[in-house]
């Protein structure tokens, strides 16, 4: 009987599984467009927190980085380190300050031509 | 914008902008298989010609055409595209002219080669041979992202991407429109295949606006399931010559917006027996 005045009211137990169709659609693209896989995500998330972890003060749980898409082919990556203080540096190495950390392993994203995310402007996030 | 009224420029490897003299190249693909590309193609190059429109349509699915059978014409083949190509025959030869529209022709693929047997450069050469002649060049490119794409996409002024409301069709009109993309070619216009009305309005179909800001790209039309279409396939003749047929006249009002016509897009809903609509009725009063 319920079925019934579910059918008369065009209600059914799949309603809003287009809703579902849209939020899986939109996860997916985001990774497919940047060519990033959400596993690749979370490696440069490790890389990344292992960098800053050598300035700061971070809980690797805290580390949120994510894709965002503005529209098709502006993509930023944002990042949300909350940390407690900074490291002190230490005194006997000043002509280090200069260098970049040495990473381990490759840390390039693959990317399509053209949609790299090495080409963002910065500014697009506040 | 301007740019791309300037005088063309040929250019050899076929990016095919700007834009160039007379005719235009439409390619009508999908990455996906199945969502109706053909059906598309055909109906929208029927429509052209009732317009007056001077139509020629390409089948560049070598080696699985279907093109010809959607359209009738399967009989009346002598010679096709890798005959052209291969230069057994002119070009003029291999055009098949439609039944009932003398300004429409097919230039029908080949059924037993491979899509190796035609390159982009060939596409773009043929196609250039077509522009004086012919106010639209409707390329029908078979499903995929290989060589049939690649040789469906070079020649191409436009590009419409036909896609069904499922995920996996969905996903797979991304990936062309990036391919597309990748090409410097406008980003090309959607067309919404087999939309369920009341599939959508009960939440459990992707609704034309949840797939445009998907993949944000501007819709062109929006086909709703037709029943009419599969006869209409069984004897080769296109839907879009059934006056009476919603996906009829879906078609028909793409031909008119390709032909620069701003044509609203025809209500969703189907318009059913008075039981259905009393039923809408209520469901639409009892949402939230």
């Amino acid at each position: 009987m319920t079925g019934f005045f579910e059918r008369i009211l065009g209600r059914s137990k799949d309603a809003n599984s287009a809703l579902k169709a849209k939020e899986r659609l939109q996860f997916v693209l985001v990774h497919d467009r940047v060519n990033i896989s959400p596993e690749r995500m979370k490696s440069m998330k490790e890389e990344i927190l292992a960098v800053i972890s050598k300035y700061v003060n971070v809980n690797g749980g805290e580390l949120e980085i994510a894709l965002r898409q503005h529209d098709r082919g502006h993509n930023s990556l944002v990042a949300e380190v909350p940390f407690h203080k900074a490291i002190e540096a230490p005194e006997d190495d000043e002509e280090d300050d200069y260098e970049l950390p040495m990473l381990p392993g490759d840390a390039t994203a693959e990317t399509r031509p053209g949609r790299s995310i090495h080409e963002l402007p910065p500014d697009l996030e506040a | 914008m301007a740019e791309r009224l300037k005088p063309a420029i040929s250019t050899p490897n076929g990016a095919g902008y700007p834009a160039r003299p007379g005719g235009r190249v439409v390619t009508i693909t999908s990455g996906k298989g199945g969502v109706g590309k053909t059906t598309t193609t055909a109906n929208i190059g029927i429509a052209l010609a009732r317009l007056g429109r001077r139509v020629v349509m390409i089948d560049t699915d070598i080696g699985l055409r279907n093109l010809d059978i959607v359209l009738g014409l399967e009989s009346r083949i002598v010679y096709d595209i890798v005959d052209v190509v291969e230069g057994r025959c002119k070009l003029r030869q291999a055009m098949i002219k439609h039944k009932q529209f003398p300004e429409l022709y097919l230039i029908p693929a080949a059924q037993t080669r491979d899509k190796t047997a035609v390159s982009p450069a060939d596409m773009v050469q043929i196609t250039d041979q077509l522009r004086p002649e012919f106010d639209f060049i409707l390329v029908d490119s078979p499903a995929g992202i290989e060589r049939g794409f690649r040789n469906a996409l070079a020649p191409a002024d436009e590009v419409l991407i036909v896609t069904n409301p499922e995920v996996s069709a969905v996903r797979d009109a991304d990936r062309i429109i990036g391919l597309i993309e990748a090409e410097k070619k406008d980003p090309g216009k959607l067309i919404l295949n087999r939309v369920k009305a009341d599939m959508v309005r009960r939440g459990e179909m992707l609704s034309p606006t949840d797939v445009t800001d998907i993949l944000g790209i501007s819709i062109i039309g929006i086909v709703p399931e037709d029943e009419n279409v599969v006869p209409s396939s069984n004897s080769g003749m296109p839907v879009a010559l059934n006056e009476s047929s919603r996906a009829g006249l879906a078609f028909r009002n793409i031909a008119r917006r390709l032909c620069g016509e701003n044509v609203p897009f025809m209500s969703l809903e189907p318009s059913g027996n008075i039981l259905q609509r009393l039923s809408r009725l209520f469901a639409g009063g009892s949402n939230e």
